[in-house]
């Protein structure tokens, strides 16, 4: 249309929104591009590695739909969480005391993420094996992995510290398993641990 | 159903928002009327039930933001000087370097100037400007017509 209805381009400003249901930051830290997100209520619901834009999308879609789709981007209601990732990739931090919600979990995956959270401390590690037996699920080692695989936490609750049984060497690589930040991610932060643990 | 993260909106429509509000409100008013428009949405937001037509329900509340502020300065205009209401302009015209065309829109009456601006400036098709003016496809398609005649502009050209 070539009418000055379709010209007509005033300056226009940005609305400036209020913090909300949930608001997100993405920090790029030494392990890889982190989506952090929190409620309103200040608790952690989300760290997810986001390597693309098209995963940061996902998340957000998923936190719109579990928690509210009043989801914005804020920097300031992450600062806490960020301070303490911060310290704790630098080694000053051994424990976080941003408090969590695990919304984002299923009720399988919270009973395995609860139990990982709570016996396996900074610088040490279990098996998916151990895990499982911890839950009183001793069979279900496989799904345990599925379980960690998709924690909503990453680093907040350290699923980096559970590796596969035996913890082959091969070709003077330690096979570390899967994790949602790439092997060397988890690899990083095991090794940070062990240099830093008392 | 699923609703997008509300901050995929405010990327993809603050642009349009702040457009139609400038060209309802006029640049004094229009990022005042935008920014009470995005905090009605963002508010109203969790209890939309379609996702069909995101951009035309954030257009809508621009347009009723817009007519709560022009009739609130109506009020006022009247409370101070009664003489003054009948040749106070409906809206400042926005600044732009036109034929003065948008003065012209500012001038025309208000129905007609909320339908020709929703339909151009919204992007709205005649539903959508008939259900932000609450009257019917039809009577949005006849005032911007009369607008547009008003207007003197060439109505094959806006098709």
């Amino acid at each position: 249309m070539s009418s000055v209805f379709a010209e007509f381009a005033p300056e226009v400003r940005r609305p400036v929104l209020p913090e909300t249901d949930i608001s997100y930051a993405v920090s790029d830290t030494s392990v890889g591009r982190l989506l952090l997100a929190v409620r309103s209520d200040g608790r952690l619901v989300t760290s997810a590695y986001v390597a693309s834009a098209d995963e940061e999308s996902a998340w957000l879609q998923r936190l719109a739909d579990v928690v509210s789709p009043r989801v914005l981007h804020h920097e300031r209601p992450l600062d806490g969480a960020r301070r303490e990732l911060d310290d704790y990739l630098a080694g000053r931090l051994e424990r976080f005391s941003v408090p969590v919600d695990l919304v984002l979990a299923s009720a399988f995956q919270r009973s395995v993420l609860s139990a990982l959270a709570a016996q396996v401390g900074y610088g040490s590690s279990t098996t998916y094996g151990a895990l499982a037996s911890a839950i009183a699920r001793p069979k279900a080692s496989r799904a345990v992995g599925t379980a960690l695989g998709a924690n909503p936490l990453c680093v907040f609750v350290p699923c980096h510290r559970v590796l596969p049984a035996g913890g082959s060497v091969e070709g003077g690589v330690r096979n570390v398993g899967g994790y949602a930040g790439g092997p060397a991610a988890k690899e990083f932060l095991l090794t940070l641990e062990a240099r830093s643990a008392p | 159903m699923s609703l997008p993260p509300f901050q995929s909106l405010v990327d993809a429509h603050w642009r349009d928002v702040g457009r139609l509000a400038h060209a309802l409100a006029g640049p004094d008013h229009g990022d005042d009327v935008a920014q009470q428009a995005w905090t009605q949405a963002l508010a109203a937001y969790p209890r939309v039930t379609s996702t069909r037509n995101l951009r035309g329900w954030l257009l809508t509340i621009t347009h009723r933001c817009a007519m709560d502020v022009h009739r609130s300065r109506r009020r006022t205009v009247a409370h101070e000087d009664p003489g003054s209401l009948p040749a106070a302009p409906v809206v400042a015209a926005p600044v732009e370097p036109d034929d003065g065309l948008w003065a012209r829109v500012a001038a025309l009456p208000e129905r007609q100037r909320e339908a020709v601006v929703l339909k151009y400036v919204g992007d709205l098709d005649h539903r959508a400007v008939a259900a932000a003016l609450g009257t019917t496809p039809a009577m949005s398609r006849r005032l911007v017509s009369d607008a547009l005649a008003a207007l003197r502009v060439d109505v094959e050209e806006m098709r």
